[in-house]
């Protein structure tokens, strides 16, 4: 009896990762038979003669990086407020101008100056996310109202910082950020996704932060009355957003060399509240699965890159990418599910009939 | 005692408190633009071209106060409006009939609704998610009709487009001794049809009633006795409706179709309906609050240009920081009467 | 037979997931009869109501309205079919009038005609005596008025059949017996009325008929008179009754200790005014008075579950500071709210998570509790509390009311406090849970844990209290100890007026 009812509980665990899978798994499938090399990696010398890795499939998980940490602290973010940040791409642009700004401002870009402009970026992301955070748990503002405001003008609060410019910066380390470590084949941004997702697995592991988060979000006035303070953990939830923010921002500066207030991370928000609702997450709050937006974040990536393989123009994506959205979550909806289990049910309850019939 | 009862006026409800609020900010800050900028906030024409610029955000946001209010979420309006001049724009190019524009303006706004609808209603997805889907879908589709920016070359287009209602009285003699009369856009006319329309909708009719009670309490108004799935079909449909005429406005204001057209066009609506007073949990909203959120943001922006702050990022910071005070104005004021309740 | 028969339900089946609801259950309402369904948690009641309100669709058996047969797909058609509900918890629309709240659902009409509505809504609230006007805000009234603009709203619908699915719970005494006038007044206009409570003395004081259910079967249908309270209650578990009445009489209660344990002088927070209160260690003492006395609000003080505003604690003799639950907890002192559902269970998360929150919260971020002692900890006490559910692992949501309590309980328990504060521990749940919680709660103080005991049944708070504070008004008007415990006297001192107490 209990070992069923484990094994219950952990296809019950998976089940929340079904569907990002299986989606994944499909269009995979749908591309090695569109086109069999299309996941073949080969060794590459770039420019700066390196031998790095590339490939369609190096291609999809490198892109897919930004979204991904994002989507990581967007989960704790919709866990515990039960709503979603949509300010997230601007913030990026604000702790981009800020990283570029502080690199700009001293006389040589080296390491040091390079981490110091992290960690001010990081900073300035963090109080944004308070600013947020605040509005949320201090305020009771529902979270997309309270970021609203960090949509409207987070972008132009970048411009700002800029000083009506779009600053290059020409420093190799800078550039390793967003392309490749000498002497590593794999792009550094994977890199990043893979020391973010280790840092959260270890946070969860060594501290009770997944349990009070849950219980903030499912039951908030339950939560305080067993000793949690829900406005901390909503407070907390936003500046550990922030820092997702920060490292997405330096990212996306790495990148291209240069910050662009209007395109960095532009329309990402969207992107990453989907990834986490792909992962099968509730955007109601309650109980998370970072691993499912991370999931989510790739399965996006991969329908872009097979859109973009298959010539679909860049600024029509968007429409196709809305029909497989529609697919997934209509595949994942509890009405679905639920009809889908019960003609399971009806078929299981005839055939036995029919057996029963049969003896 | 009872005699008092009858005929003491009620406190004012959550709804009336904060679209009154709005209503005098938005006059005081006017006032003060008037005293201090002068210039062109003297003039009544000032007023009538922020609504002419406006009407097609002012009808969007009447459609997302009334989802809104039902508890729900449409940030696709935009992208529709932006659709719907796309297709509008290369049908009459085509030859077209500017009824059957309309019709097809109607026609692919309430396509949205409906689709909309039935995923969230039926098939239980999250309203945000559904209507993000329909954005990305209505924006891919406006750039596959087309990437280059499309004028309308059409004769009774051009006509409409150019239909002014003149009033003198409102106009001002300029420097060279013309009366210049105030230019009214036909759209404004319409617009201000649909805002006293969707009042008296939710005001005086049972649906519109129908829509505050299931964005107040999904579960008691389905205990009431009121079609809940019926109530939010028709939510999203009116919505998606709207959409539909503020597209075709959009195109009888400028003339021409764009894919950038209508960008950000859901979140100034939002925003619009959140400084009129309309809560996101539902429930709680008024079309009078919209009409004088949009106004509000709009005055924001003239008075920014006006005073000097010529920098391209100074408009949206202060839009943004409005936003901010209109938010925390509402949830010092809500919070502080249901402490009052507990009291009581 | 000469009544009528108004309402007939022949066979009702009703399955859920791997449990039979109801089976083969019937059940039958005469004109101008009320009638109470009975049962514990979990023996069928709510979903025999459900099924009747269209909330869920039967399995199989049929309905009949005046000997016609019906089927009830929602609740709008079980309204035009003259069957009307007023639920426990309040199905109203906070953000609307009273009159919309009285008239929303029900009218044809396209046009909504507010004046006159409100005309008609303030004729009705007057008649029915409920202080509430019509063109408040429902959201600005009291829950008792909200639960009566419920009724009035059932009243005014010319229903055939009204449903009072324990309407009683958040009422007090006076509007307890305004609301059975009302139900009398309407069983002389021949609407038959099913009743649903758990306070057994209602059943007698207004009722004809008694249906009892258990575990989803009918065990039968009785004439009150045929019936006495005690024999109800062995219907209703199932089991014979020497546990119950002994109870009063077997079990001593004797302060263990006489050290002091809690100590408050002056103690008031945002909702509860200053109060002196010390409890000794291994005491069980209550609060009672009629509901809005204070009673939760002062226990929330002590706790710190609402803003403190002022008072000196002691605990065990040092001066602290308790002004969020967490101090609280930290100096030994847990809190069993009083709704469960709002401030109680966290729904989603497993039993084992229930369990093990408060301890957890109290270890701090920094030391989460392993896996393994989780499970560990929840096995111990689902044991011990004899807790009903499939697995640790099922969420505490799909529980059904007497062991969602039980889980929470577990919870304060695992935290070993010296001070622990049950406010309302036994509403809504089942005679048997009832007993069992009564019974820890003695032999917790056994070993020499103080309990606060709050209960709207006085007679419960006699069994387990070894002292009394009677609230009235938001002031503490009496303490009553030793040969003072008796009803009688709890009456007369909640009452006022003779109590010596003042």
């Amino acid at each position: 009896m209990s070992k069923k009812a484990a094994k219950k509980g952990f296809t019950a665990g998976l089940g929340q990762l079904t569907i990002p899978l299986v989606a994944i798994a499909i269009l995979v499938i749908f591309n090695l038979i569109r086109d069999p090399s299309f996941f073949s990696i080969e060794i590459k010398h770039n420019i700066d003669g390196n031998s790095v890795l590339a490939g369609n499939l190096i291609t999809v998980i490198n892109g897919a990086s930004e979204l991904a940490i994002l989507a990581m602290g967007m989960t704790l973010v919709t866990a515990a407020c039960g709503g979603q940040d949509i300010s997230v791409g601007a913030a990026a642009a604000i702790a981009g101008s800020v990283f570029v700004k502080v690199l700009k401002s001293g006389a040589s870009i080296n390491a040091g100056t390079v981490i110091l402009a992290f960690l001010l970026a990081c900073i300035v992301a963090m109080i944004f996310g308070a600013f947020n955070g605040t509005l949320v748990a201090v305020f009771n503002i529902q979270p997309m109202i309270a970021t609203l405001i960090l949509y409207t003008c987070g972008r132009s609060i970048a411009y700002w910082i800029n000083g009506g410019a779009t600053p290059t910066v020409d420093s190799g380390i800078v550039k390793a950020i967003g392309g490749f470590i000498p002497g590593v084949p794999i792009p550094t941004p994977v890199i990043i996704v893979v020391v973010m997702a280790i840092i959260f697995k270890l946070l969860f592991h060594f501290t009770s932060l997944e349990l009070l988060t849950q219980s903030v979000g499912i039951n908030g006035s339950a939560a305080r009355l067993n000793g949690i303070n829900p406005t901390f953990i909503k407070l907390l939830s936003f500046i550990i957003l922030g820092v997702c923010v920060s490292v997405a921002g330096c990212i996306g500066v790495g990148r291209l060399g240069l910050i662009n207030h209007e395109t960095l991370l532009l329309d990402v928000e969207m992107d990453t509240i989907l990834a986490v609702a792909i992962g099968g997450n509730n955007l109601g709050g309650g109980k998370f699965k970072i691993l499912g937006s991370i999931i989510g974040a790739y399965v996006i990536q991969t329908l872009t890159i097979t859109l973009y393989a298959m010539n679909v123009s860049s600024t029509d994506v968007k429409a196709y990418k809305a029909i497989v959205i529609i697919l997934l979550v209509v595949i994942g909806s509890p009405v679905v599910k639920k009809k889908f289990e019960k003609f399971m049910a009806g078929r299981a309850s005839k055939k036995a009939a029919s057996e029963a019939k049969g003896a | 005692m009872k005699k008092t009862n009858a005929v003491r006026r009620e406190p004012f409800t959550d709804a009336q408190l904060l679209m009154t609020i709005t209503i005098a900010i938005f006059i005081g800050m006017y006032l003060l633009a008037m005293i201090f900028l002068g210039g062109g906030f003297m003039h009544p024409q000032q007023v009538i071209d922020m609504l002419n610029d406006n009407v097609s955000l002012i009808v969007v946001a009447c459609g997302l106060t009334i989802v809104m209010i039902g508890g729900g979420i449409d940030i696709s309006v935009g992208a529709v409006t932006s659709l719907v001049v796309m297709s509008c724009v290369l049908y009459l190019n085509g030859g077209g009939n500017i009824f059957v524009a309309i019709l097809l303006a109607l026609g692919i706004g309430l396509a949205f609704g409906a689709v909309h609808v039935f995923l969230i209603s039926y098939l239980e997805i999250q309203p945000f998610i559904v209507t993000l889907a329909g954005m990305f879908f209505a924006r891919g589709m406006t750039t596959i009709l087309s990437v280059n920016p499309q004028k309308v070359n059409h004769e009774g287009f051009a006509n409409l487009r150019d239909a002014k209602i003149e009033i003198d009285w409102l106009g001002y003699t300029a420097n060279n001794g013309n009366l210049i009369p105030a230019r009214i856009e036909l759209g404004v006319v319409v617009a201000i049809a649909i805002v006293i329309l969707v009042f008296i909708l939710l005001k005086f009719t049972r649906l519109g009633r129908g829509f505050y009670a299931i964005g107040g309490n999904q579960q008691s108004a389905l205990m009431l006795g009121i079609n809940v799935k019926r109530t939010r079909f028709m939510s999203y449909l009116i919505c998606g409706l709207l959409s539909g005429i503020s597209g075709f406005l959009f195109m009888m204001h400028t003339g021409a179709g764009n894919a950038t057209n209508a960008a950000g066009m859901e979140m100034n609506a939002i925003a619009s309906s959140i400084i009129g007073g309309t809560l996101l949990t539902g429930g709680v909203g008024n079309v009078i609050g919209t009409f004088f959120g949009t106004m509000t943001l709009t005055t924001i922006k003239k008075i920014v240009v006006s005073s000097g702050l010529n920098q391209p990022w100074w408009q949206s910071i202060t839009t943004g920081g409005m936003l901010c005070f209109f938010i925390l104005l509402q949830s010092v004021v809500l919070s502080r009467r249901a402490k009052k309740k507990k009291k009581t | 037979m000469q009544e009528e028969s108004l309402l007939q339900m022949r066979h009702i089946m009703k399955r859920f997931p791997g449990v039979l609801a109801l089976n083969n259950v019937d059940f039958t309402l005469r004109k101008g009869e009320i009638h109470a369904l009975m049962g514990e948690n979990g023996a069928g009641k709510s979903t025999l109501i459900k099924i009747l309100t269209g909330v869920y669709q039967m399995d199989g058996g049929e309905i009949k309205v005046e000997g016609e047969n019906v089927t009830i797909r929602s609740p709008q058609d079980a309204q035009k079919g003259g069957i009307s509900t007023v639920y426990q918890e309040i199905t109203l629309c906070p953000n609307l009038t009273v009159a919309e709240n009285m008239f929303i659902g029900r009218d044809e009409k396209l046009w909504v005609r507010n004046k006159e509505r409100e005309k008609k809504a303030d004729e009705i609230l007057t008649s029915l005596g409920i202080p509430a006007r019509a063109r408040q805000q429902l959201g600005d009234c009291s829950l008792a008025v909200q639960q009566m603009v419920a009724i009035a709203r059932a009243v005014d619908m010319k229903c055939k059949v009204l449903i009072l699915d324990e309407p009683t719970s958040s009422l007090d005494d006076k509007e307890v017996n305004m609301l059975f006038d009302l139900m009398r007044d309407l069983k002389s206009k021949g609407v038959g009325i099913i009743f649903v409570t758990h306070f057994l003395e209602q059943v007698y004081a207004v009722c004809d008929r008694i249906t009892v259910l258990r575990n989803g079967e009918l065990v039968g249908e009785y004439l009150v008179e045929d019936l006495p309270q005690v024999q109800l209650v062995a219907k209703m578990i199932g089991k014979e009754l020497d546990e119950l009445s002994s109870m009063g009489e077997g079990v001593e209660k004797k302060t263990v200790n006489n050290e002091v344990f809690y100590e408050a002088k002056g103690l008031s927070s945002s909702d509860a005014l200053s109060f002196d209160f010390s409890i000794r260690k291994g005491e069980v003492n209550g609060f009672t008075g009629l509901l809005g006395s204070g009673r939760s609000e002062s226990v929330r003080a002590i706790f710190g579950a609402d803003k403190v505003n002022s008072g000196e604690v002691k605990v065990n003799g040092q001066q602290v500071k308790i002004t969020k639950p967490i101090d609280a907890m930290k100096h030994g002192i847990g809190y069993l709210a009083e709704d469960r559902k709002r401030d109680g269970i966290i729904a989603d998360l497993s039993v084992r998570e229930n369990i093990i929150l408060a301890l957890q919260v109290l270890n701090g971020v920094f030391k989460p509790i392993s896996r393994s002692e989780q499970e560990a900890f929840a096995d111990e006490y689902i044991k011990a509390l004899n807790i009903k559910t499939a697995s640790r692992e099922t969420p505490i949501g799909s529980l059904s009311g007497g062991n969602q309590q039980k889980v929470i309980l577990a919870r304060w328990l695992l935290t070993h406090p010296d001070y622990l504060i049950l406010d309302e521990p036994t509403r809504g749940i089942d005679v048997g849970t009832k007993l069992e919680i009564q019974k820890l709660v003695l032999k917790l103080a056994e070993e020499g844990v103080s309990v606060t005991f709050i209960s709207s049944e006085v007679e419960e708070m006699l069994r387990t209290c070894s002292r009394l504070i009677v609230m009235r008004d938001r002031h503490i008007v009496g303490e009553l100890k030793g040969a003072d415990l008796n009803q009688a006297q709890v009456m007369k001192t909640i009452a006022g007026g003779e109590s010596g107490h003042e």
